[in-house]
């Protein structure tokens, strides 16, 4: 039971980061914005909460300033896209190569270094208990605030005033700006929000995951955060699903070849790619209800003239 | 920007240039170029060369220029690069990836004059020579300190890519891990990729929970490391002495030294001696070499290793001495004889006690 | 109320507003990316002179010395030869809203199958040994896009997750058939194939240098995409699909049509770049077989507004940001992290002035 449990942790902790980004970019896609920096966002945040965290040696300043290097990051891409009306597909790729290189150069000096993890919030006594204990009571903040955050945008998407707005801009950004709703305030909030989420994926990487910093170490998270808006049809709650899914295909193939099943590894290490293709056509045979999801303006420049 | 300022900005630039030419050529300096298939802050394969390449600056103050290239997908641009090295008038370049064998070739073949040095490969010409490390030796002691220190017998293997280096390190270790615990098994987990600390810790922790409690690496970050620290086993490193990651949890690494090969062709080239060749050192010369033991170690267990380390170094151990059955029963290398170096180049089978199953002709 | 409609800047009764154009001028077209560059070059200046560079020398050394010869010329058409391919193939479905990024495996497909081709016919080949390589590269490139196609039109999986996915399976794919079946028999079991024979590789356009007549298979795609988008009726309907969805249903299109149509094209180019790199530069097969071309074509796509000559001008700007931030590292001793900095700025700037193309900036 004990190893079920280590397995579920592991699962969770590799879903963590791809579950954060994720959300950040569901939020961002549900304004109707496109942001494909994901990867170069995680990158500053990872960098930027290891730096700080390193000079400090207070892992929460670190958390801070990867979600803040995420926010920053994210406001130079809401000022191309919002005020300079910039293509967001191109913007975003764009801000990916910039997060690459500027990670890149900030972390020079921080290459080989070590620092403590980011700590487990353990309840003495709970914590020990058997399975329960390090499943549920183990964990980092970042884990806990991943999920509590997957749960509260499900709420404001689907049952505030908030999350009506959210959606009414990524919907069709005419009518909510007829409506007299400002559909690039509440766009250039989504872009921030992602931007500072995408960091916390980043610097959970940089701080808990695998802590230490090395240079393009999200190794295509971003994108697979990406699929998994997509997976999650725009909702929070199945996106949860899809990461701990994917987390949990990973892991199985990673098992299944240290149990020596006899295929070569290649094919086992395709099977989180695969799993995530078969779970999302059995999903989506509805099509009415995932079209409810997508917003309709998504990627779209708006400007009122248009 | 009109056309004049344009026009004025492009006359300044070239004359800015040919200024800092002119000064580049008063100096006689030995130029020697790197190009590397990662980032130098990958903390693994690239920056232990590009470590090499500091010492070579070290080592000829003022007498040598050193340039590099990172991040060089290997493919289409490599030769590209390497062809700009050699125009910009290096002496002596080093490719430091397998995937630049055919690009360095070429290059050589259009620039006689410069040195080449491919490491890994097994292709040479006048100008090209290669070289690599016989990081199975360090295997085969790390095999014999696992063997001693496993309490359940399972050691995990994380590995990046099936291609004979790593197997002949599994197979090594496997075989030295065997000769003092013959019940041992290693589990090997490929995670298809030189560099992803994320898969190499996930793999890490697949293995201890299959009940692994020793783990080793053929993968360039020190994740593993970390995850055995957390799981309070042992672990050894790779490229780089890693025990900052994990004080308790490292035993020792096995470390990629190119200092003294690179210092040594360098100063062939200034003393015009250098010639083409093919170079596999270990042990022997500390290309290959093995950060401190962690004091944890017992005294007869450091004492195996270091024996093993200096019967290597002697000539009087191989780690591919036979008889050595594969795993489907096939006699490799028979009885009273060593492997040959094209065999332990080419290795593409498991030596018995290795979980999984390679890729097949 | 709603604040007054584009406002970008606002000081103290000074304000900007943007007016959307109904028509742009001439001159604009050609100035902006004037402009662009002008405002990269001084960015540019500014970041190498903070990292201690002389800004003259470096912005030399980026944009200049990397084309100042033959060599740089060819070169750079080596590089752009599949970003544009791609990206043409792409464009048409980017018109029509249809979200193939995973043109990187179908360029692995691509040359899977055009180097399965080659190693087949090693040594028993002939003229017609290319024509069916790149029939395979593109038969290739199709059947892997036919897999996201099938999958939206009939199960109604969204094609970014699958073709993104589908990439990272192809990936691995070609890491298997090198580390297995299709390794170099006299390669000590390394992990490529064996290099081409002459029939398989692709003659150069110049002796001695790189550059193939796969720039024929561009300059033949881009002006197939320019009579598709402005003589058929079929790029009609894409431009229609694209703007208005709920128009293109009214008016009767298929949308499975749409689908297939776009991601089939969009497979096919990427199939067929594949198929002229292993066949052209690298000459064998091997574990990496692009440094992301697939990718890279997505932004060339959309700098190059999704228009057949931009597309062809947006890859020679890319490819140059790429050779360019190389040669920085040979000449400048500028890391590799600076190239990528540099070329994320170029992009902001060339994005952002267009801008004044769609829009003018009126003070009130």
């Amino acid at each position: 039971m004990d190893i079920a449990a280590s397995i579920l942790v592991a699962v969770m902790m590799a879903a963590t980061p791809l579950l954060l980004a994720a959300l950040g970019e569901l939020i961002t896609e549900k304004a109707g914005v496109l942001n494909l920096g994901i990867e170069g966002m995680m990158l500053v945040g990872a960098v930027c909460a290891f730096a700080v965290a390193y000079k400090t040696g207070n892992a929460y300043f670190g958390v801070v300033a990867g979600a803040l290097a995420g926010v920053t990051l994210a406001a130079f891409f809401a000022l191309l896209v919002l005020v300079l009306l910039t293509n967001q597909v191109a913007t975003g790729l764009a801000l990916t190569l910039f997060g690459i290189g500027l990670s890149a150069l900030i972390g020079k000096g921080l290459v080989g270094q070590p620092i403590p993890r980011l700590p487990l919030l353990s309840i003495p006594g709970i914590s020990d208990l058997p399975v329960v204990g390090p499943l549920l009571f183990g964990h980092d903040l970042l884990v806990y605030l991943s999920l509590a955050l997957t749960f509260l945008a499900h709420r404001i998407i689907t049952r505030t005033r908030l999350g009506l707005t959210l959606r009414a801009v990524g919907e069709s950004p005419h009518v909510a700006h007829g409506l007299g709703l400002s559909v690039r305030r509440v766009q250039l909030s989504a872009i921030l929000i992602g931007g500072a989420l995408s960091g916390l994926g980043g610097a959970y990487l940089s701080l808990a995951y695998t802590p230490m910093w090395a240079e393009n170490m999200t190794s295509g998270r971003g994108w697979i955060a990406l699929a998994l808006v997509v997976f999650g049809t725009w909702r929070p709650l199945r996106m949860l699903a899809g990461a701990y899914l994917f987390g949990a295909m990973t892991l199985a193939q990673l098992h299944l070849q240290g149990l020596g099943v006899p295929i070569p590894s290649q094919f086992l290490s395709m099977l989180p790619y695969l799993a995530t293709i078969l779970v999302l056509v059995l999903m989506s045979r509805d099509a009415v209800r995932i079209k409810l999801n997508a917003p309709a303006a998504l990627g779209k420049s708006f400007h009122p003239d248009r | 920007m009109t056309s004049r300022t344009l026009k004025a900005f492009l006359l300044g630039a070239v004359a800015a240039l040919s200024l800092s030419a002119g000064a580049a050529l008063a100096q006689d300096k030995t130029k020697v170029a790197f190009v590397y298939v990662g980032p130098i802050g990958d903390h693994g394969w690239s920056y232990r060369h590009d470590e090499g390449r500091l010492a070579i600056e070290k080592a000829f103050p003022g007498k040598v220029e050193t340039t590099y290239v990172e991040s060089v997908p290997e493919g289409a641009d490599a030769e590209r690069v390497i062809q700009q090295l050699a125009a910009k008038g290096n002496n002596l370049i080093f490719t430091t990836s397998f995937g630049y064998m055919e690009p360095t070739l070429k290059v050589a073949a259009r620039n006689p004059k410069v040195f080449f040095e491919h490491a890994t490969g097994f292709k040479r010409a006048a100008n090209v020579a290669t070289y690599a490390a016989r990081f199975h030796e360090g295997r085969t002691v790390i095999g014999l300190i696992a063997g001693k220190m496993t309490k359940t017998g399972v050691v995990g293997y994380i590995a990046s890519i099936p291609i004979p280096e790593v197997v002949s390190g599994i197979n090594a270790f496997t075989l030295a891990l065997k000769s003092v615990r013959p019940d041992a098994q290693v589990k090997v987990i490929y995670v298809n990729s030189w560099y992803d600390p994320g898969k190499e810790a996930a793999a890490a922790k697949a293995l201890l929970d299959q009940g692994a409690d020793i783990l080793t690496q053929h993968t360039d970050s020190p994740a593993p490391i970390q995850v055995a620290e957390e799981r309070g086993v042992y672990a050894f490193g790779q490229a780089s002495d890693m025990s900052k990651f994990g004080p308790k949890a490292h035993l020792t690494s096995i470390i990629d030294n190119w200092d003294a090969y690179y210092i040594a062709r360098t100063k062939a080239v200034m003393d015009k001696t250098w010639k083409s060749g093919d170079v596999w050192e270990g042990f022997d010369t500390g290309m290959v070499a093995l950060a401190p033991y962690n004091a944890v170690l017992p005294k007869d267990v450091v004492e195996l290793a270091e024996t093993a380390r200096k019967d290597i170094i002697a000539g009087k151990r191989h780690s591919f001495t036979g008889p050595i059955v594969d795993k489907d029963g096939k006699e490799r290398v028979a009885a009273g004889k060593t492997a040959t170096n094209p065999e332990i180049l080419s290795m593409d089978w498991y030596v018995q006690g290795v979980s999984g199953d390679l890729p097949k002709k | 109320m709603p604040p007054k409609a584009g406002v970008i800047l606002a000081k103290r009764g000074f304000r900007l507003r943007l007016e959307a154009r109904t028509e742009t001028p001439r001159w604009l077209i050609y100035a902006t990316p004037l402009l662009a560059l002008a405002l990269t070059v001084l960015s540019g200046a500014g970041l190498f002179a903070l990292l201690g560079v002389d800004p003259l020398r470096a912005l030399y050394g980026f944009f200049i010395e990397p084309i100042s010869d033959l060599y740089g010329w060819t070169e750079l058409g080596v590089k752009a030869i599949p970003l544009a391919l791609i990206a043409l193939g792409l464009s048409l479905g980017f018109r029509a809203n249809v979200w193939n990024i995973g043109a990187e495996g179908q360029l692995t497909i691509g040359a899977i199958c055009a180097g399965g081709v080659a190693l087949a016919l090693w040594n028993s080949g002939g003229w017609w040994s290319l024509p069916l390589m790149a029939l395979a590269g593109l038969c290739g490139g199709i059947a892997y896009a036919a897999i996201p196609a099938l999958l939206r039109t009939q199960f109604n999986a969204n094609e970014i997750l699958t073709s993104l996915m589908l990439t990272y399976v192809a990936q691995l794919f070609l890491s298997y058939l090198v580390t297995g079946p299709l390794r170099d028999p006299d390669g000590f079991n390394f992990p490529q194939s064996r290099p081409f024979d002459a029939d398989a590789l692709m003659p150069p356009v110049l002796e001695g240098f790189r550059l193939h007549w796969g720039l024929l298979a561009v300059a033949v795609a881009a002006v197939a995409a320019q009579a598709v988008l402005t003589r058929s009726l079929l790029g009609y309907r894409l431009t229609v699909t694209g703007l208005a969805p709920a128009a293109a249903r009214f008016a009767g299109f298929s949308a499975p049509g749409i689908i297939w149509t776009c991601l089939l094209i969009g497979g096919g180019c990427a199939g067929l770049a594949g198929m002229l790199e292993v066949a052209g530069p690298i000459g064998q097969l091997m574990p990496t077989v692009s440094p992301g071309y697939g990718f890279t074509a997505i932004i060339v796509a959309f700098l190059g507004r999704l228009n057949p000559l931009g597309i062809c001008v947006a890859a020679l700007v890319l490819a140059l940001s790429y050779i360019g931030s190389e040669a920085a590292q040979v000449t400048l001793k500028l890391s590799a992290s600076v190239g990528t900095v540099f070329q994320g700025l170029l992009l902001f700037f060339v994005l952002a002035c267009d801008l004044l193309l769609l829009y003018r900036i009126r003070r009130e």
